[in-house]
């Protein structure tokens, strides 16, 4: 396959960056989208080009940490991160747009590497729980029943990589800081910490300058783990109700 | 004595909802539904101009009355003014404010665009706009008569026709009930989502809700300016 690639090339946080076009020749159906980033990356070094920056580790989809929008979509045509995403998904000939994650609260450090530390301060703002160390406790001392376990593995599933900011219009982090939300306060070792836990969250995705959440639903199309919109809705519940405790205490 | 492990106070309930993009959007969705159900009974009550000047007069002049003799003569219309003065202010206040901060969290677009999102929820901020110009000039055609062309106070089956007669007059109320559907669409959708009633299993319900809601509003206003275009009202 050959293609055409248009990537966002931005040499550091102070510089303007722009696209620029690289065709890449001898792409197999088989490659992965950041193979063939690395294919193309090998050439450029060769070549005596500075390579193109992206976030990638672990490659097969669990780490959240690749951050490409591709053709407008984050992470690209298919339902997954774009590790995940095989060349089999483009045609010979195509032009492929490649750019970072957009969004105030996600700075771009250089090229398709943005920061996304404002994640991680929304979850030290409450998106833990805490227990007393020492031995381990008991498997059963705490049942879960079987529905809050289900609901809080689905929000578990989410990996923190930011497609929800990335794709939608108004760069806000709802979705991303409603599973986390949800993820701990469904459960009973979550409870101890339910108002405060989604209070503290709140403030900090505000605080970071993500913008509202208008549901467009765009970021749980976006979203490679199938974080459901209503998880917006259980945050909001959430979020309300622990105005409510709170004001009475 | 134990140590204080968190000794900042959280700020009051007030504070934390006007300062978070959540409590806004919930004073949208109050707001707005309180306005949603103040158009239903208004929408309702214009039906009765297919029953004649008489009905429909007679109507309004019992508006003026409501709740004597315990309020005054038009203080229930008052009051309801007065609460949905604040519902727009609160509404628009809260739209204006998020909206620019949507706008400063996404300062760079994409280069390669693409559809996002439906007609409703794209027009929201717009729609929006259109509505707010569209209660001043309907304000000033059927409530203070300032633009009206027949301006009888106390015959608004009358100023209602000559209102219906204009092409202008047709075409902006037709305009803006179109835009108050989609508003509606996704406005009451939304709204459900934000107070934290959507689930799963009730998204139907509620979608379902919603378009009906815009459907039978829109129609129902519509009904209105069509009647007097085709000669039922006149």
């Amino acid at each position: 396959m050959r293609l055409t690639l248009r990537v966002w090339r931005q040499k550091n946080d102070r510089s303007p960056g722009a696209m620029k076009e690289y065709p890449v020749d001898g792409v197999s159906p088989d490659m992965s989208f950041l193979e063939m980033l690395d294919t193309l990356n090998e050439r450029l070094t060769l070549e005596g080009e500075e390579p193109i920056a992206f976030d990638h580790d672990c490659r097969e989809g669990i780490c959240g940490a690749c951050s490409l929008v591709i053709n407008g979509d984050a992470h690209g045509p298919e339902r997954t991160t774009a590790c995940q995403l095989h060349m089999r998904s483009f045609r010979d000939g195509d032009t492929v747009d490649v750019e970072p994650w957009r969004a105030a609260a996600f700075p771009v450090v250089r090229d398709l590497v943005v920061d996304r530390s404002a994640f991680d301060r929304i979850i030290q703002a409450g998106g833990y729980v805490s227990v007393p160390t020492g031995a381990a406790p008991e498997a059963h001392a705490t049942p879960v029943p079987k529905a809050a376990a289900d609901a809080a593995f689905e929000h578990a599933e989410c990996i923190g990589c930011g497609a929800c900011v990335a794709a939608c219009p108004n760069g806000s982090a709802m979705l991303f800081t409603s599973a986390k939300v949800n993820h701990l306060n469904v459960l009973p070792q979550g409870a101890p910490e339910r108002e405060t836990r989604v209070l503290d969250m709140v403030a900090q995705m505000d605080a970071e300058g993500f913008g509202g959440c208008t549901l467009t639903g765009e970021c749980a199309t976006a979203c490679p783990k199938g974080i459901p919109l209503t998880s917006i809705t259980s945050m909001n519940k959430e979020w309300l109700r622990a105005n409510r405790k709170v004001s009475r205490d | 004595m134990a140590l204080a492990t968190r000794p900042d106070r959280r700020p009051t309930v007030v504070r934390t909802v006007w300062d978070s993009t959540i409590g806004k959007k919930t004073i949208m969705a109050v707001s707005g539904l309180l306005m949603l159900t103040y158009l239903a009974v208004h929408m309702f009550g214009n039906l009765k101009i297919f029953f004649g000047p008489g009905t429909f007069n007679g109507y309004a002049h019992w508006l003026r009355t409501l709740g004597e003799p315990f309020l005054h003569y038009e203080w229930a219309l008052w009051i309801i003014r007065v609460g949905l003065v604040v519902c727009v202010v609160a509404h628009a206040v809260c739209a204006y404010q998020l909206s620019r901060l949507d706008r400063r969290a996404r300062p760079v677009g994409y280069v390669h665009r693409r559809p996002r999102a439906s007609y409703a929820t794209r027009t929201m901020r717009w729609g929006g706009v259109i509505l707010g110009l569209f209660i001043v000039w309907h304000l000033l055609d059927l409530t203070t008569l300032t633009v009206n062309r027949n301006a009888e106070p106390g015959h608004p089956y009358q100023n209602v026709v000559a209102t219906f007669h204009t092409w202008y007059g047709d075409v902006i109320y037709i305009v803006a009930m179109l835009a108050l559907g989609l508003h509606i669409r996704h406005g009451f959708w939304s709204a459900a989502q934000t107070l934290g009633a959507g689930s799963r299993t009730r998204d139907r319900v509620l979608k379902s809700t919603a378009n009906g809601l815009a459907l039978v509003l829109t129609a129902g206003f519509i009904a209105v300016p069509v009647g007097v275009m085709t000669g039922v009202v006149s």
